[in-house]
């Protein structure tokens, strides 16, 4: 297991080898008391069997024995729990958005980014949503993990206790690039944290279309170098005629502001040639018109 | 009926792919169960073999990411509703439970039959979704709202099969729960009843209640998809957690559907090759319906980190702990029957053993993700993975194998050679844990499951586990092959009680049975069903 690196992977490893302790205890046990009396009592050691019913006091033992074992269990799993729903009044809130297929991170200043950086020792609070599909917040290394659901009101909070660098993982199935949708929070001194929120480049300082762009994971299926990944690339894209299938009849169009609305909002609709129907989502509910202006707006400047 | 009428065995009885696609005998029934859940399973392993190869080295290996999607999601569909659920229930079930209980067939023969046709055609939906409309489902056998609403691959059959498939399960459970209280034959009261019986009855119940819920669900998810009404999809106004909560209050029971039927077979398998009296029988069928009952509030531990409330967590990790009791009980009382036993260690004994052992991991690794902390890093890990599969199919699939292992000489009135049995046990049971062992270290690495690709910290438990596919598949081969062979060979007589230690009522019968199951009055033995010390007399022939 990675090492711990909030104060909750105490609880959690605790629990973890309390009930991992007793379980390989009972498990060697078992085993080796199951081989013995196969070898023990072997049809030819032993050719006559003694039938021997039950025994009420050996039931009540092996009930209760493992009554208690579990309620111990319970006990340690629910003790590292606890701190987890108790967030600290002075945690940074920083609000955590999923879609397919990345992650972005709102500051309380306003600054977006697309991985974390947060001071060492301090509380941070993490406000959940998801763009559209079920995703799960998942940093191995601090023993924390919550969906982020659309529409959701989940969060989750870490006390981060070793400078480093560590992997943010989705843990919930989303889709084509599920295994793909990573991040990474970086755990800095106080100053470093200071200085970084002040210095580094927020992504809303690039042009607002290509925000929106990566913000929603376009780029994660969509190259702005002309490179084919699994929806055509966006280079040289407004202007250019294509063959495109409709409802099974292929016809040629000329890519204006009305196809890229189009196929933003009804992706279905027309696929042109070469690509795969079914493989994106309509975004129609996520980018309103002005979005949609501001996109096809960066979408010309990629000649 | 004269005595050739009464002897004429159930396989020769009638001859013709109409007498068998047609019959309403529950033997051949079970047979129909048998070959159809067989080639389905292979099906599902050969989908296992080549996400494993997927996932031999990070990266691309054979196949594109939405493609190894795709197959994870047959994998599960094909493994859960075609192979693990029916397995047991619906072969061996279908042909002993009747013969166990004395009686010449299920209480409705012809629902019987119905159910194996409802059962043919959901598969064939199931997997009409490999030919037509825009592929196969790429949702994970879940099918989690709101992804499942959106995706544009062939969901909506997908779950339409998977409902259909539930009413041959409702009318199976239906048909056990109605021949168990019926059908006994006199002086069988239902506390001397074989165990086998008493996990079947656990079972049927469950199917019964549970089963309609997750058909309710699925439809649900159709009627939002085709037609758009907001149940799940929380952009037209639906919840996502409504979903979970409905799918796993039918899917943690069905997680017993398919372990109880599992108990029932290692109940049954232990005293005859101990030569002796069960220990606890009334400990072990007690806690059947103890693990029945409590399995339908435990579904939230599988919901964990969807944002449920605090308290309702705390419930559900504790319910989780106490299904672990009954669970423990019948573990300590299959071991007690080995004391003292006179032990013949065949075929049949080693998958007993190893299903206890395969099993205890499955479940004590189970207790790591009842308890609430533990489970906030492991859940959706391979963790899980690794534990679902050593509960399933180190528990259950070899469950299953012994049971074939068991009845073969009943059913086929043949024989498997026992030495390549023995081996291919061995080969299974290296293969399993190579297999399934490393997934529990990567998941408490923290690898997230149904992951295409993964960063190169968790490349050596996956080649490791992939090497383990390829041994478990062997040992698979080897084990059906040699099942195939014993099939061919000449037939030569098989005795009634085969093993010689057999003691429930299909040992009384002729192997393979006649069509109306016992050519003379089963005798009960006197002191319920596993009196070792008052078996009854078994004779080959009528003086």
């Amino acid at each position: 297991m990675r090492t711990g690196a909030s104060t909750f992977a105490e609880g959690v490893d605790l629990s973890l080898y309390i009930i991992a302790g007793i379980s390989i205890f009972f498990l060697i046990g078992i085993t080796a008391v199951m081989i013995y009396f196969v070898f023990r009592y072997s049809k030819k050691r032993n050719p006559k069997a003694t039938n021997i019913e039950g025994s009420n006091t050996l039931e009540v033992i092996w009930t209760v024995i493992p009554t208690l074992l579990v309620i111990v269990m319970f006990y340690y799993g629910w003790m590292g729990y606890k701190p987890m729903r108790n967030v600290p009044d002075d945690a940074i809130v920083i609000e955590a958005y999923g879609q397919m297929w990345k992650f972005s991170f709102e500051y309380p200043d306003g600054k977006v980014t697309d991985s974390l950086v947060v001071p060492v020792n301090r509380p941070v609070k993490l406000n959940l949503n998801s763009r559209d599909v079920l995703h799960s917040f998942y940093i191995p290394a601090f023993r924390v993990k919550e969906d982020m659901v659309p529409n959701g009101e989940n969060y989750l909070w870490f006390e981060p206790n070793l400078p480093g660098r560590y992997d943010i993982l989705c843990a919930e199935y989303c889709g084509q690039l599920h295994s793909y949708m990573l991040s990474s929070i970086t755990v800095v001194s106080d100053a470093e944290y200071n200085s970084w929120l002040t210095s580094a480049p927020s992504i809303t300082d690039e042009h607002p279309g290509l925000s929106l762009l990566k913000q929603n994971a376009c780029l994660t299926c969509h190259s702005q170098d002309g490179s084919k990944i699994i929806g055509p690339s966006f280079k040289g894209l407004f202007g250019k005629t294509e063959i495109v299938v409709t409802d099974g009849q292929e016809r040629e169009v000329t890519v204006d502001e009305t196809y890229i609305t189009r196929s933003i909002k009804e992706p279905n609709a027309d696929i042109v040639q070469g690509y795969m129907k079914g493989l994106m989502v309509s975004y129609a509910e996520v980018l309103s018109d002005e979005q949609i202006a501001e996109i096809i707006d960066y979408i010309k400047t990629l000649e | 009926m004269t005595n050739t009428a009464l002897s004429l065995n159930y396989l020769q009885a009638k001859k013709g792919i109409f007498s068998w696609i047609f019959s309403v005998d529950h033997k051949r029934i079970a047979l129909l169960y048998l070959y159809s859940i067989g080639t389905f399973f292979l099906v599902g392993v050969t989908l296992g073999v080549l996400m494993r190869l997927e996932l031999l080295n990070p990266g691309k290996d054979i196949m594109e990411a939405q493609t190894y999607n795709q197959v994870f999601t047959m994998h599960g569909v094909i493994m859960i509703f075609l192979f693990i659920i029916p397995s047991i229930p619906a072969v061996f079930g279908n042909f002993f439970l009747p013969i166990m209980l004395g009686t010449d067939d299920v209480s409705f023969p012809r629902l019987n039959l119905l159910s194996w046709w409802i059962y043919i055609i959901g598969a064939i939906m199931a997997l009409s979704t490999l030919l037509f409309g825009d592929g196969p489902a790429d949702t994970g056998w879940t099918f989690y709202a709101p992804y499942s609403v959106k995706t544009g691959t062939n969901v909506t059959m997908s779950v339409l099969a998977a409902f259909v498939l539930g009413f041959s399960s409702i009318l199976t459970g239906l048909n056990f729960i109605v021949t168990i209280h019926r059908l006994r034959t006199p002086g069988m009261s239902f506390m001397k009843m074989p165990l086998f019986a008493w996990a079947l009855y656990a079972t049927s119940w469950i199917q019964l209640l549970a089963t309609p819920i997750i058909g309710i669900t699925l439809l649900m998810i159709v009627a939002e998809r085709v037609f758009g009404v907001g149940l799940f999809d929380p952009s037209i106004g639906g919840d996502p957690i409504l979903y979970q909560h409905l799918f796993w209050i039918y899917s943690h029971p069905a997680v017993y559907i398919m372990a109880l039927p599992a108990f029932g077979i290692i109940s049954e398998l232990l005293p005859t090759f101990a030569n002796r009296t069960i220990f606890g029988y009334k400990a072990i069928a007690f806690s059947s319906l103890a693990i029945a009952f409590v399995g339908y509030f435990v579904w939230g531990h599988h919901m964990f980190t969807s944002g449920m409330s605090g308290p309702a967590r705390i419930i559900f990790s504790i319910m989780t702990f106490l299904v672990a009791i009954p669970t423990a009980i019948k573990v300590f009382n299959w071991v007690a029957t080995l004391y003292k036993g006179s032990i013949d260690v065949q075929p049949p004994l080693l998958y007993a053993l190893g299903f206890i052992f395969q099993f205890m991991i499955g479940g004590l690794s189970g207790l790591v993700l009842g308890a609430l902390a533990a489970d906030i890093h492991l859940h959706d890990t391979y963790f899980v993975v690794g534990h679902f599969h050593y509960v399933m199919f180190g528990g259950t699939g070899f469950a299953f194998f012994g049971a074939i292992h068991y009845w073969y000489p009943k059913i086929w009135g043949r024989m498997y050679n026992k030495l390549v049995a023995n081996i291919a046990f061995f080969i299974l049971f290296i293969g399993f844990n190579t297999l399934y062992f490393p997934m529990m270290i990567v998941g408490l690495m923290g690898m997230p499951r149904r992951y295409y690709d993964y960063l190169p910290e968790f490349h050596l438990p996956n080649m490791i586990s992939t090497y383990g596919s390829w041994i478990l598949a062997t040992g698979l081969l080897l084990m059906l092959g040699n099942l195939i062979a014993g099939s061919r060979r000449k037939r030569e007589h098989i005795d009634r009680n085969y093993w010689k230690t057999g003691i429930t009522l299909e040992w009384q019968t002729l192997s393979p049975p006649p069509v109306s199951n016992f050519d003379r009055m089963p005798v009960l033995p006197k002191d319920g069903p596993y009196d070792y010390d008052h078996k009854p007399e078994i004779k080959e022939k009528e003086d």
